[in-house]
């Protein structure tokens, strides 16, 4: 028997009133502003960027509002919100040597041209909460400053690259335009350009489980973090009826430089290889995530054994995207009613059978 | 400035237009704007997506990092015609940047826009990015090396 079902548009509707009331709450209070959001939460703003995979900083705010702090919600309404829109073109590929640094470090040599930058980080700090924050209005003291470093500042990769201890990376035969998956499936074998597209959008909590379960063994690459850098760099759009490429304004960058164990060849001599990370805004952590990633998933072109889950491009790509994953697992809470009223009535066909079974003494 | 490749000089004022904040740009440009009835828009301005493409290792094959919104503008005045760009959600900006782009471009009235809207905004710019890159360099790190032992 099918029985079709309707109703609850009532109460979706009181529900949907709930909702924004929920968001709103102690009314007592002051309401968020955007700009709030965007200036004293930034790296949930960032994240949102990140993973919605839309560099606007007002609509992440405005997501992380409207979802009332819920980062892979948020996410989904980014998403949902760039298909809307026109696609323009594609900027020139980001230089990000050209970077204004703001942050630039190296876990492989102490003295780098311009030096360890460290920005504002929460590394060194002692990681106990400060009861001042619970109070707002915290005076502000003067910053230090010192003489600018030089600009820009030269990459720490380049010293080794000068020696060809470590691979070159250099554009394919071309320079072709890169797949992209906002109009492509994915497909496999999926080459490196589109991976990255992936991991650059993919959930940075599954990007870090994954990275980490490389550091623990499962697909150990021996990784060195050679150069983290954070700053800003300008976008350029070409425009033909101009005739040259346009600056479009500055946009917040984090590049991290993986350096990996050797691989050598009959033909090539042993030199270390590379893993890459690049995010939109401050995102240290997703960008070393994805650069481990991003190594693992190199080892068929390297000729290292697939034994992990990290190596797996069909496992690691195809579950990266929190929107998708989100919804496929929140789709069960949805009326399954008839689907269950068939495995409902198919068990009880099978007790009965059993049952019978049981009392059949022959 | 009137030294440059024509493109070039337009090209920089462009620049400095969408590195400026829109409140620091509209009231340094109002008192310069034309009649709006003078103003023919060829694109009205309106907001889409740009991929923003990097390099794998920095200098590798591309990639599409994703997607920056970007607002734009065409205008024409008198002949010429004016594109405004930026990142982002205002179109606002876009329109002003279209107008300040076409007014620029007309020699008679180049000097003034220069003196008082451009030549300003770069100064901010430039104030802005050299304040943080102190802020920045007082974050450097010495290295103390430390002798133990007699030799």
């Amino acid at each position: 028997m099918y029985v079709a079902v309707k109703g609850g548009e009532t109460a979706i509707g009181h529900a949907a009133q709930l909702l924004a009331h929920a968001r709103r709450g102690d009314t007592a209070l002051a309401e968020l502003e955007c700009r709030q959001l965007a200036g004293q939460l930034r790296h949930a703003v960032h994240r949102v960027m990140q993973e919605g995979s839309l560099f606007d900083e007002t609509l992440a705010a405005l997501a992380l509002k409207q979802a009332a702090g819920d980062v892979v919600e948020a996410v989904f309404l980014l998403r949902a919100f760039r298909t809307t829109l026109p696609r323009l073109g594609s900027t020139r590929p980001i230089d990000t040597a050209a970077m204004r640094v703001r942050r630039r470090v190296s876990g492989t040599f102490k003295d780098i041209p311009g030096g360890q930058v460290l920005g504002p980080t929460a590394d060194y700090t002692q990681r106990l909460l400060d009861p001042q924050l619970l109070q707002c209005g915290a005076a502000h003291s003067e910053l230090p400053q010192a003489d600018p470093l030089p600009n820009p500042l030269p990459s720490v990769l380049d010293t080794l690259g000068a020696e060809g201890l470590i691979e070159a990376e250099l554009p394919p035969p071309g320079d072709p335009a890169p797949s992209d998956l906002t109009t492509q499936p994915l497909m496999f074998p999926a080459d490196r350009p589109t991976r990255l597209q992936n991991l650059a959008r993919g959930d940075e909590g599954f990007l870090l489980g994954l990275a980490y379960s490389t550091q623990r063994g499962y697909a150990e690459n021996h990784p060195f973090a050679g150069e983290i850098r954070m700053g800003e760099l300008e976008l350029f759009l070409e425009v033909p009826e101009l005739g040259f490429a346009v600056s479009l304004g500055e946009m917040t960058v984090t590049e991290c430089q993986m350096i990996n164990q050797f691989a050598g060849s009959a033909s090539e001599p042993p030199q270390f290889t590379r893993g890459y990370g690049l995010a939109v805004g401050e995102a240290e952590r997703k960008t070393m995530a994805m650069a481990l990633v991003d190594r693992a998933l190199r080892a068929q072109e390297l000729g290292e054994r697939i034994t992990a889950p990290a190596q797996q491009a069909e496992f690691v790509l195809y579950h990266t995207d929190n929107v998708e994953a989100s919804g496929f697992v929140q789709h069960l809470k949805l009326p399954h009613y008839v689907d269950f009223q068939a495995e409902l009535s198919l068990l009880r066909t099978l007790r009965q059978e059993h049952e019978t079974r049981q009392g059949d003494p022959a | 400035m009137t030294h440059l490749h024509p493109d070039a000089a337009r090209q920089h004022w462009l620049a400095i237009l969408a590195n400026s904040h829109v409140d620091a740009l509209a009231p340094r440009l109002v008192p310069h704007l034309p009649d709006e009835s003078r103003l023919h828009w060829l694109r009205q301005p309106h907001t889409g997506l740009a991929m923003v493409e990097g390099r794998i290792g920095g200098s590798g094959a591309r990639f599409n990092l994703g997607e920056v919104t970007v607002s734009r503008a065409s205008v024409t005045l008198d002949e010429r015609t004016g594109h405004g760009h930026v990142k982002g959600c205002d179109i606002e900006h876009a329109r002003l940047i279209a107008i300040a782009d076409v007014l620029l471009q007309d020699p008679e009235r180049y000097p003034t826009l220069q003196r008082e809207v451009i030549t300003p905004l770069e100064l901010a710019i430039q104030a802005r990015r050299e304040q943080q890159q102190r802020e920045t360099a007082a974050t450097k790190v010495e290295f103390f090396t430390m002798v133990r032992g007699e030799d």
